[in-house]
């Protein structure tokens, strides 16, 4: 049981992932994080299998670090998602397929442009301005028609993402705990839904960053750009 | 079947396609009846032919100096590079030949991936140069293949540590650790600059400006064909920008030029004093006093400055 969402914007893409992990009907944890980045300003979101999503999205993270090191630039995010994608594909027809499915969101900095994926194990691949797997699907997809418009600024992106997470606290019968990061031109952020206003904190905390911190010839993957929730 | 992918995929999960052709290829690396594998010598040439090398460990920085050949008029320079990222706290540089280092570099940078998707830490800086001697050492054990023709000088942190590590491999699959290290063309003149100048605990400026002045007992150009990579802690890696090295290389001329002009009124000091004291001596007393004999330092003169 899994619910995630993600939402394109002017000059940025948010995703949200439920952070509870279990079997069955049982919930054995309600802070596991399940997006990881996976490049300077790309993010994944993954769900299906407990042990192949983070076994997929190590994999992921480790191979387009890899071309970044080898080619001393990041794979952009469309690149990135068809690889993703062909990875689904032949893992699927291979004799241990990836239960996994993603949601791939990016900020591509040679065009200035957000990206995000919808992408499932059978290795299908969607470019959406907005997507939700899991349960969220069946109950936010149609909050996301009605509220979300082109160039949506980030304010009004997150309310839209709040009104989503309503919807599965309203509708759904599991109840799920969220957390959420925002891929800009600046990198991956966390967000903290349940404060006041989270892009005032991360516009803070951006702007403490900037000038005294010069960014290494290649960032770090591992820099702890999401916290542990 | 040839597959094109990501060789994560194909060497991580098969080392097989990555290793030598091994059934009835004959070895070319056999023992020469007084005990010299000739292959792994040659190897050992085509290194000593390759642009030189430097790496100065420091009190907190490791500094890698390579001599870069200029390129061609028409050539794009930034494809040319010498010094490359094994990931981010491991760099290296190599000299031999370029071909052959390309693909020993992509071979460590995988395994810097595959470490990390294993055992989920990056590596050490002793484990990468352990493993790239071990590959070095393959090709010279196994048939059909001939050893690869560049030695590496490895530099970087361990994860959670500030020491500053540098070693280096060769053709054969040697690896040691050094303080300061040349490798490649003129690599002995280079390192005898360094047993002679080198001390413990350089500061970053110290160590870079050791690095550009052993440099510069081989590269005649100066400062254009120089390219200097600093690393100052897990991480953290800048390449001078050429203006800088410029700098350097001006302000060690002019130390040059300082040191050179006194010597030259050094030793004129002491021709006017030897000078003086043959005059003193022969004129008033008229008694005769052995001139000194040429070559050897009047007294009051500086010694051995002639």
């Amino acid at each position: 049981m899994e619910c995630a969402f993600a939402i394109t914007g002017k000059d940025f893409v948010l995703i949200a992932s439920d952070m509870s992990a279990g079997r069955s009907i049982i919930q054995m944890k309600s802070n596991e994080n399940k997006i990881t980045p996976v490049g300077p300003n790309l993010a994944m979101a993954c769900g299906g299998e407990p042990g192949d999503t983070s076994r997929f999205a190590d994999y992921v993270d480790r191979n387009l670090r890899l071309y970044h090191i080898r080619n001393n630039f990041p794979l952009p995010p469309p690149s990135a998602a068809s690889w993703v994608r062909r990875i689904l594909a032949e893992s699927i027809r291979s004799r241990s397929p990836y239960a996994v499915n993603v949601l791939l969101g990016g900020f591509d900095t040679t065009t200035s442009k957000p990206h995000l994926y919808w992408l499932d194990y059978l290795g299908t691949k969607a470019d959406i301005p907005y997507a939700a797997q899991g349960v969220g699907m069946y109950v936010t997809l149609s909050t996301m028609d009605k509220w979300w418009y082109e160039n949506i600024e980030r304010r009004e992106a997150l309310d839209v993402l709040n009104k989503c997470v309503d919807e599965v606290k309203k509708r759904v019968t599991i109840k799920f705990d969220f957390n959420c990061v925002l891929i800009d031109k600046d990198g991956v952020h966390s967000l903290d839904l349940k404060s006041q206003d989270p892009i005032a904190e991360l516009e803070a905390k951006v702007a403490a960053m900037k000038p005294s911190d010069p960014e290494p010839i290649i960032p770090s993957s591992d820099a702890p750009a999401i916290a542990a929730a | 079947m040839f597959r094109f992918n990501f060789s994560l995929l194909s060497a991580y999960l098969n080392p097989s396609s990555l290793v030598l052709p091994t059934a009835a290829a004959i070895s070319l690396t056999v023992f020469s009846p007084d005990g010299h594998l000739f292959q792994v010598e040659y190897a050992l040439e085509a290194v000593r032919r390759g642009t030189c090398a430097v790496g100065v460990r420091g009190q907190k920085c490791v500094v890698l100096g390579v001599e870069k050949k200029s390129a061609l008029q028409l050539q794009d320079p930034r494809t040319v590079r010498k010094v490359a990222m094994l990931d981010d706290h491991i760099c290296v540089a190599f000299a031999g030949l370029t071909a052959d280092g390309r693909i020993l570099i992509d071979r460590a940078r995988i395994e810097c991936q595959s470490h990390r998707l294993t055992v989920e830490d990056p590596v050490s800086v002793e484990y990468i140069t352990k493993y790239v001697a071990g590959i070095q050492q393959k090709y010279t054990q196994s048939g059909g293949v001939r050893p690869f023709g560049i030695s590496t000088l490895i530099v970087g942190f361990d994860p959670h540590d500030t020491v500053p590590r540098l070693y280096q491999t060769e053709p054969s699959g040697i690896y040691s650790a050094w303080k300061a290290c040349a490798i490649g063309r003129s690599s002995k003149t280079v390192r005898e600059f360094l047993e002679k100048n080198f001390t413990e605990g350089l500061e970053r400026d110290e160590a870079i400006k050791l690095t550009v002045k052993s440099l510069l007992e081989v590269v005649q150009t100066g400062a254009k064909n120089i390219e200097i990579s600093v690393m100052e802690s897990y991480g953290v890696i800048t390449n001078l920008e050429q203006m800088e090295i410029e700098k350097i290389v001006a302000t060690i001329e002019a130390e040059k030029e300082a040191e050179a002009e006194r010597k030259r009124q050094r030793v004129v000091a002491t021709q006017a004093g030897q000078a003086t004291m043959a005059m003193g001596s022969s004129a008033p007393s008229g008694t005769s006093t052995p001139q000194p004999p040429s070559g050897v330092t009047a007294p009051g003169g500086e010694s051995g400055v002639q």
